[in-house]
């Protein structure tokens, strides 16, 4: 028991007494409302005290930072050595729009970079495909060779800092053009670092960005990891997504549940068609969760987050490392979470979502700009988002101690609760079968489905609150300003385009895509090849292209 | 004479995943007592227009996050029009800024709605707005 006899019945005597004080004062006001839970709608007590924790078993539980289950933090000095990187989204428009934007976050004390590309390159098409038109650019940097990455990372130090991408289906390709151009410019690839998204599983269940079918899917990404672990040792193949199965309309549970086990889903596809011991993989896993606008639910779900990965490594998987114990995340506030009306007001949501996951300990964070529920932020909004950071690191006091919530009877209660009810979800996905296997039944489609058609109607009858949109709201609201995409970025990409495609060796690129083909048809790893293939400047698509003729197209089964 | 029951269809044009919206919205319209046809994600304007029409649909709502909206929507007007579908009301949704408002109008847009309003409000509009086709 985590407190003594003597303090538990001291405890429960005034908590009676406590609770009949209760009930006087309700009769004489009662409360303003009657339900009080999370914006998971995870119904939350008047108090939590000793009884709530009483259970908890300190070493196997909370413990010490870096210390097994890593609940209060993997690193042993907390953000003393060292802040959470601040990692801003940011990419629109050409390679050099995104690349001069890159210059000037790296100038106003950005220490990692993170690159959104535009749907056609998300999704494995060229700008020149007719599906395409009218995207190039609108919510991302559009990549079409090797020549476009050349002018992204133009004067970027690639031995210095790390480049998180976020890409999908042709994560492949585009990880082979960082190789390459870090190649071209003399960097070898034991020394770049940064991370590839690449995390299909939840594509299928939340975001909707894929190509090929499940297993192919995670085919690839098995390849990417065995290439990692052997090649470019500093990098993350995998940053196993949360962040959009919330913006999808999950709850927090949800949340952590499925990116869990989506972790464990690439975690048996590595050891069974790899072969390669979990040890000498697995400390490159990384995750990527949402901070949403329920403050110590959020909290409690990074704690949990972190003591179930290290119970499922070394009791599930067997990892004797404790590296592969360690659970390292990137974090960005809610996007879902802010109102189009009254949008300064998103300031102070993603200052407070920002705390959370500081609180939460993440190791890096991505901060949403005021505007960004309207179009892709200005450089001013940016500069607001980064500082928030900045200030909290700063100014605010909360990096003096680590994991300054731990003990708390609320927080270890919710932290307690979040891991209860993910190993519930957990357990059952395994009864299906695994995640593909649920995927393929529409079960984790159909609880998000389930999840935001319940959360909007609370919106709707005012049973949860958004401030300046269904409480607060004023009409007629001064307009803000607002970034516009110029419709001539698309023709200036298709003339790149065209001009790479007419200098470049044809033979080169025929031999590079039938080389990727054979890769694919004979199950090979693909990265050696599709490195080589952007070198002699394939373009995207015709990469993606031999994916969809070997392994088929997966199409949206549409379910509501 | 009995009215019918009103059909519509929610689409996805362009290549943007966010469906949260369309997939709320179809369900929404289901519950509303509509006979609702959702196509899922990444459809092209050729298609959407195709599908409307083999459906016989009263109206039909796009939805778009990714900034595209500027070509789609008024492609997939255009696309409905040459298959001689004028009767299909076509309404929008997504992150639209208020300066497009007007050239998605002048396209041919009957309604445009953006982050913020209630399901219900949507549904009484259609419900104002809307007049199911009677042909047969």
């Amino acid at each position: 028991m985590y407190f003594t006899k003597e303090l538990m019945d001291k405890s429960s005597k005034m908590a009676r007494k406590w609770e009949d004080e209760v009930k006087k004062a309700v009769a004489r006001h009662a409360d303003q409302k009657d339900d009080w839970s999370t914006v998971s709608s995870l119904p939350i007590n008047r108090l939590y005290g000793p009884e709530d924790i009483k259970d908890i078993n300190f070493e196997e539980d909370i413990s010490y930072p870096g210390q097994f289950p890593y609940t209060r933090g993997n690193q042993v000095t907390g953000y003393r050595g060292r802040y959470w990187t601040f990692r801003m989204f940011s990419g629109f428009g050409s390679a050099k729009d995104t690349n001069e934007r890159w210059h000037q976050l790296l100038d106003a004390g950005q220490t990692g970079l993170s690159t959104a590309f535009d749907f056609p390159t998300l999704m494995g098409y060229d700008t020149d495909n007719p599906k395409a038109r009218g995207e190039c650019g609108k919510c991302g940097v559009a990549i079409d060779t090797l020549e476009d990455f050349m002018v992204l990372v133009d004067g970027i130090p690639m031995d210095k800092i790390t480049t998180s991408m976020t890409i999908n289906p042709p994560a492949t390709v585009l990880w082979a053009m960082y190789c390459a151009a870090a190649e071209i410019k003399g960097v070898p690839l034991t020394k770049i670092g940064g991370t590839i998204q690449n995390d299909m599983l939840k594509e299928f269940i939340a975001q909707k960005t894929f190509m090929c079918p499940p297993e192919p899917s995670v085919k690839l990404i098995s390849d990417t990891v065995e290439f990692g672990t052997r090649h470019v040792p500093k990098w993350n193949t995998i940053s196993i997504s949360g962040y959009h199965i919330r913006e999808a309309g999950s709850t927090a549970v949800q949340e952590l549940a499925f990116t869990l086990r989506d972790g464990m889903e690439y975690v048996e596809d590595v050891i069974k068609r790899k072969g390669l011991d979990v040890d000498e993989f697995a400390p490159r896993l990384s995750f990527f969760f949402n901070a949403h606008i329920d403050f110590f639910e959020e909290i409690a779900k990074m704690r949990a987050a972190r003591r179930i990965w290290a119970k499922a490594m070394r009791d599930r998987y067997k990892a004797r490392n404790e590296r592969s114990w360690w659970m390292r995340f990137h974090t960005q506030t809610a996007g879902c979470s802010l109102t189009a009306q009254q949008p300064y007001n998103n300031v102070v949501r993603t200052a407070t979502e920002a705390l959370s996951a500081v609180l939460g300990g993440t190791q890096s964070l991505h901060t949403n700009s005021l505007d960004e529920v309207l179009c892709l932020p200005t450089d001013h909004a940016v500069q607001i988002a980064l500082r928030t950071q900045q200030i909290i690191a700063e100014e605010t006091g909360v990096t003096n101690t680590i994991d300054p919530l731990a003990g708390s009877y609320f927080v270890e209660a919710l932290t307690n609760k979040m891991e209860e009810q993910a190993w519930e979800y957990i357990h059952k996905i395994d009864d299906m079968g695994g995640m593909v296997a649920a995927i393929d039944r529409g079960f984790p489609q159909m609880e998000l489905a389930d999840a935001a058609y319940k959360f909007q109607k609370q919106i709707d009858s005012g049973e949860k609150i958004m401030v300046g949109v269904n409480k607060y709201v004023i009409e007629d609201e001064p307009e803000i300003p607002l970034l516009e995409i110029e419709d001539r970025i698309e023709k200036e990409q298709l003339d790149r385009l065209n001009g790479v495609k007419r200098k470049r060796d044809s033979k080169a690129v025929k031999k590079s895509l039938g080389d990727m083909r054979n890769a694919c048809k004979k199950a090979e790893n693909v990265m050696p090849y599709c490195i080589e293939a952007v070198k002699n400047l394939c373009t995207l698509q015709e990469i993606c292209d031999v994916y969809r003729e070997v392994y088929g197209e997966y199409r949206d089964p549409a379910m509501y | 004479m009995a009215k019918r029951r009103l059909r519509i269809m929610v689409a996805k044009p362009g290549l943007d995943g966010h469906d949260r919206g369309a997939r709320v919205l179809a369900r929404c319209f289901r519950d509303a007592g509509y006979e609702t046809i959702y196509t899922g994600c990444h459809q092209t304007p050729e298609e959407i227009a195709a599908a409307a029409v083999q459906e016989d649909v009263d109206c039909l709502g796009l939805s778009c996050m990714s900034g595209a909206h500027r070509f789609l929507f008024p492609e997939t007007v255009k696309k409905l029009r040459e298959l001689g579908a004028d009767d299909i009301q076509v309404i929008g949704g997504g992150i639209i800024p208020p300066a497009d408002f007007q050239l998605l109008y002048d396209a041919g847009l009957k309604g445009i709605f953006v982050p913020g309003i209630a399901l219900d409000d949507i549904v009484k509009w259609i419900e104002e707005n809307i007049v199911p086709n009677i042909k047969d």
